[in-house]
């Protein structure tokens, strides 16, 4: 079994840092991926996309406190520790988005009264919040994979923008996301590609928020993660 | 690479189920389902043409087949929930023989038979209690070691090593192991002698070295005389002669993995030589 899996996926000829102009709809920028790569967590993997670089490990399953314990399935922890100070709010939300996505995929029931801890460190930040919870939830899942942990599905995760114009944007980067009147944030199973989570910012009407579901290329583009 | 990316590219074309016999050996990935292969209908002796007749003619007959690690029965599909290449082993007798995932993990989680190597954490009453690696610690009972009696109990500390199988291992219990066999005989099991040096490596190696045609132990034994004992919960016990001896074995066990055969035969017969 490979333990390195490094993945250069580029959907158009894309420079790292987006400074061309791409055109509207499927193109992700650069990334990449790394497993077991440390010695001491079950599973570990770091992926980076863009200029977002997060380091995920995964501990399970493994012991959990009698406080904790759930009688029929595993109790799953994610910590996000940020690159810079002490773990504020903002951290403790997207925990909440990525421990819930994580929960859906993953089958609980065979380690009851067992705990799987999935520990995120940001490695480098592009500034954006919703880049960085895209590339944490691609990251855990990669560790998951890497732990042996077993799943019902494998998810991603993947930003997109809509501007003034009502464009839609994949991965867009810092600038188009300021500029963007809308950011969102989807996690997508592999399965039937539904939605598993979102995260959204800014105004944006109910057809424009359906994306997912109607719009081909969020999930081709998406799919190829999974390389 | 190369398979993972057809793979996916199958995945691209809209996830249909695959048969389970056209994925034997490439990578398979959490979500896919994939089909049995049907048993079909062995031609009767009547020669010509003739067909035995059925009692339900509608219904296809489907071989039992057994859902190994990494597999799970989703309705009369398998559902994949590790990611590894799929592996088949045919039948000894009737049937349609074991499906399962070979996957690479660090984390053990107790079967029953296992064979693993175990720490004594704990003496309470009669039950000692023994660190096997996985979510629970195992529990041992005093009598369960070759000529056990009330009377004569083992002798065993905390901090020992013991090697046990499982007799109770599944997820809603606490496994308890024991280093007897069905007859009551040790058969090798017990408390594991002083000296040596315990390690930790991941369950795909143990497996790759406890198989049957592996030349990795044999090439160990021409070294140095020694002795090994391998858990199913990655964990190895190995001693010889000196400690430099014992440290080289256990580096070269631990590199074991991720080298080639030829850089393997290199180094061994450097080491034979100096």
């Amino acid at each position: 079994m490979e333990e390195e899996m490094h993945t250069d996926a580029k959907i158009r000829a894309e420079t790292g840092t987006g400074s061309s102009p791409r055109g509207p709809g499927c193109s992700l920028r650069h990334f990449a991926c790394e497993q077991n790569l440390l010695s001491r967590p079950d599973g570990s993997a770091s992926f980076l996309q863009g200029d977002t670089s997060v380091l995920a490990g995964v501990y399970g399953p493994s012991e959990v406190k009698v406080s904790k314990e759930i009688f029929n399935k595993a109790t799953l922890e994610v910590i996000l520790r940020p690159k810079i100070g002490l773990p504020g709010v903002a951290e403790k939300s997207r925990e909440r988005l990525i421990r819930n996505t994580c929960e859906a995929v993953v089958l609980g029931t065979l380690h009851p009264r067992t705990s799987i801890t999935v520990v995120l460190q940001v490695v480098s930040d592009a500034g954006s919040g919703a880049q960085l919870l895209a590339c944490c939830l691609n990251a855990a899942c990669m560790a998951l994979v890497d732990a042996g942990v077993p799943m019902r599905a494998l998810f991603c995760g993947v930003t997109c923008a809509l501007d003034s114009d009502g464009t839609l944007v994949l991965d867009p980067t810092s600038k188009q996301e300021k500029e963007a009147r809308a950011v969102l944030t989807f996690a997508l199973d592999n399965v039937e590609r539904k939605l598993l989570m979102s995260s959204t910012k800014g105004l944006f009407s109910d057809a424009e928020g359906s994306a997912p579901s109607t719009n081909q290329s969020l999930p081709r583009s998406s799919s190829s993660a999974w390389l | 690479m190369a398979e993972a990316a057809s793979v996916a590219a199958e995945c691209l074309a809209g996830c249909r189920a695959r048969g389970a016999r056209s994925v034997l050996g490439q990578v398979v990935v959490p979500g896919e389902e994939l089909l049995l292969p049907e048993q079909e209908d062995a031609e009767g002796p009547g020669g010509a043409g003739e067909r035995p007749l059925s009692l339900n003619a509608g219904a296809r007959s489907r071989v039992r087949v057994i859902c190994g690690p990494g597999l799970r029965r989703c309705g009369d599909r398998l559902l994949v929930t590790k990611c590894g290449r799929l592996r088949h082993k045919e039948p000894g007798g009737g049937g349609g023989g074991v499906y399962w995932v070979d996957s690479q993990q660090k984390r053990y989680v107790p079967v029953k038979g296992d064979h693993v190597i175990g720490i004594v954490t704990a003496k309470s009453g009669d039950i000692f209690k023994v660190d096997v690696g996985g979510s629970e610690p195992a529990s041992l009972s005093y009598l369960s070691f070759e000529g056990a009696t009330k009377r004569n109990r083992p002798n065993v500390q905390v901090g020992d090593l013991i090697y046990g199988q499982f007799v109770v291992a599944n997820k809603d219990m606490e496994p308890e192991m024991v280093c007897i066999d069905s007859c009551g005989r040790a058969n090798g099991m017990g408390v594991i002698g002083q000296d040596g040096l315990l390690f930790k490596v991941t369950l795909g190696l143990i497996r790759k070295l406890l198989a049957p045609d592996c030349e990795i132990i044999q090439e160990v034994g021409k070294l140095y005389p020694l002795e090994i004992v391998f858990g199913m919960n990655g964990r190895i016990w190995v001693k010889a002669k000196t400690i430099q001896q014992t440290l080289i074995l256990a580096n070269i066990l631990e590199a074991c993995e991720h080298m080639t055969s030829d850089q393997r035969k290199q180094i061994f017969s450097r080491l034979a030589e100096s």
